[in-house]
């Protein structure tokens, strides 16, 4: 059993993507600050034809062509956010991997506060319970012994 | 009894979610652009590169962006669609010849027939940036005022165009979505 564990464990490893290299062959900034932020942006934009792959990692041309669309954004001036932007505007909110609040997904944002609440109820309702069992036993183990 | 009540309702609702959940295609991405004005564009004509086509020149009515290349098996599957579309001339099809090779698209019109009133050549695939396009084929309804009034990401089918693109045509503003 242990063994079986043992082997599952070490498949998962070998699953675990290694830590890829930029797909660009060329530095897109020679200043490291630009090259840095282009780097970050690329790793927070969804390759919306590989769907589980963002811009950075893949190597299909939408990505390329996005990768160059934030580097020409970046050399023109504009911030992240900017960028940001400019991509949300044209493929949606499902183009960045760390969404922002809306209000189609406020309730999943809100979730794990109203799950945790939720939660402290009920621990609360049966903890009232548990004791008012208990005191009643008490009660009945008092009339038991007189 | 009543203990089970509200374990059972949970676990329910999580069903509903998941079941629709299951439903619904992660490959399909709904465009912002929906009721939106379209992006511009001028771009040089396939056939003829010292023409071009301005998405400007295309006000006043509404027609119809077809974004295909020849690397694209869906497109090859949708083109008798597009062809049979072009029959029925309700609409300018306009064609976004996406990241291909002029020749390649040229020879792909002669072999199999020509649906567009006019291809706009994107060879380094920017307009089809500014459009979110993702994966061809992808077909827009653009209204006579300009606004994009519906995307459907697949293969086109007379079943879509029937049922989304031509009541969409004959009462634009009525209703605009998106769909796979």
């Amino acid at each position: 059993m242990m063994r079986t564990i043992h082997a599952m464990l070490a498949m998962l490893l070998l699953a675990v993507p290694a830590l890829a290299p930029a797909i660009d062959t060329e530095r897109a900034f020679d200043d490291p600050v630009l090259q840095q932020r282009y780097e970050n942006i690329n790793r927070e934009l969804r390759c919306l034809v590989c769907q589980n792959q963002t811009i950075a990692d893949s190597n299909a041309g939408l990505a390329s062509d996005l990768r160059r669309e934030v580097r020409e954004l970046i050399a023109a001036g504009k911030t992240d956010d900017e960028i940001r932007e400019f991509m949300i505007e044209r493929y949606g909110d499902f183009v960045l991997y760390r969404p922002r609040m809306t209000a189609q997904n406020l309730l999943l944002w809100a979730a794990p506060i109203l799950l945790l609440v939720f939660g402290v109820i009920a621990a609360l309702r049966v903890i009232r319970r548990r004791a008012a069992e208990a005191d009643d036993e008490s009660v009945e183990t008092e009339a038991d012994s007189t | 009894m009543a203990k089970f009540i509200v374990p059972l309702v949970l676990f329910l609702l999580m069903g509903v979610f998941l079941y629709v959940g299951l439903q619904r295609d992660p490959r399909y991405v709904p465009s912002p652009l929906i009721g939106k004005s379209a992006p511009e564009f001028t771009l040089p004509s396939l056939q003829d590169p010292s023409y071009t086509v301005a998405s400007t020149e295309l006000a006043g009515r509404p027609w119809v962006l077809n974004v295909w290349g020849t690397w694209c098996s869906g497109c090859r599957q949708e083109h008798g669609v597009l062809l049979e579309i072009a029959r029925q001339n309700a609409v300018p099809l306009v064609g976004l010849n996406w990241k291909d090779e002029d020749d390649a698209a040229k020879k792909w019109l002669r072999d199999l027939g020509n649906p567009y009133a006019v291809v706009a050549v994107d060879r380094e695939g920017r307009t089809a940036v500014d459009w979110g396009v993702y994966g061809a084929p992808e077909t827009f309804l653009i209204g006579p005022d300009g606004t994009v009034l519906y995307k459907h990401i697949a293969p086109m089918t007379m079943e879509v165009w029937r049922t989304e693109f031509l009541p969409r045509i004959e009462a634009p503003h009525s209703k605009s979505g998106s769909s796979t």
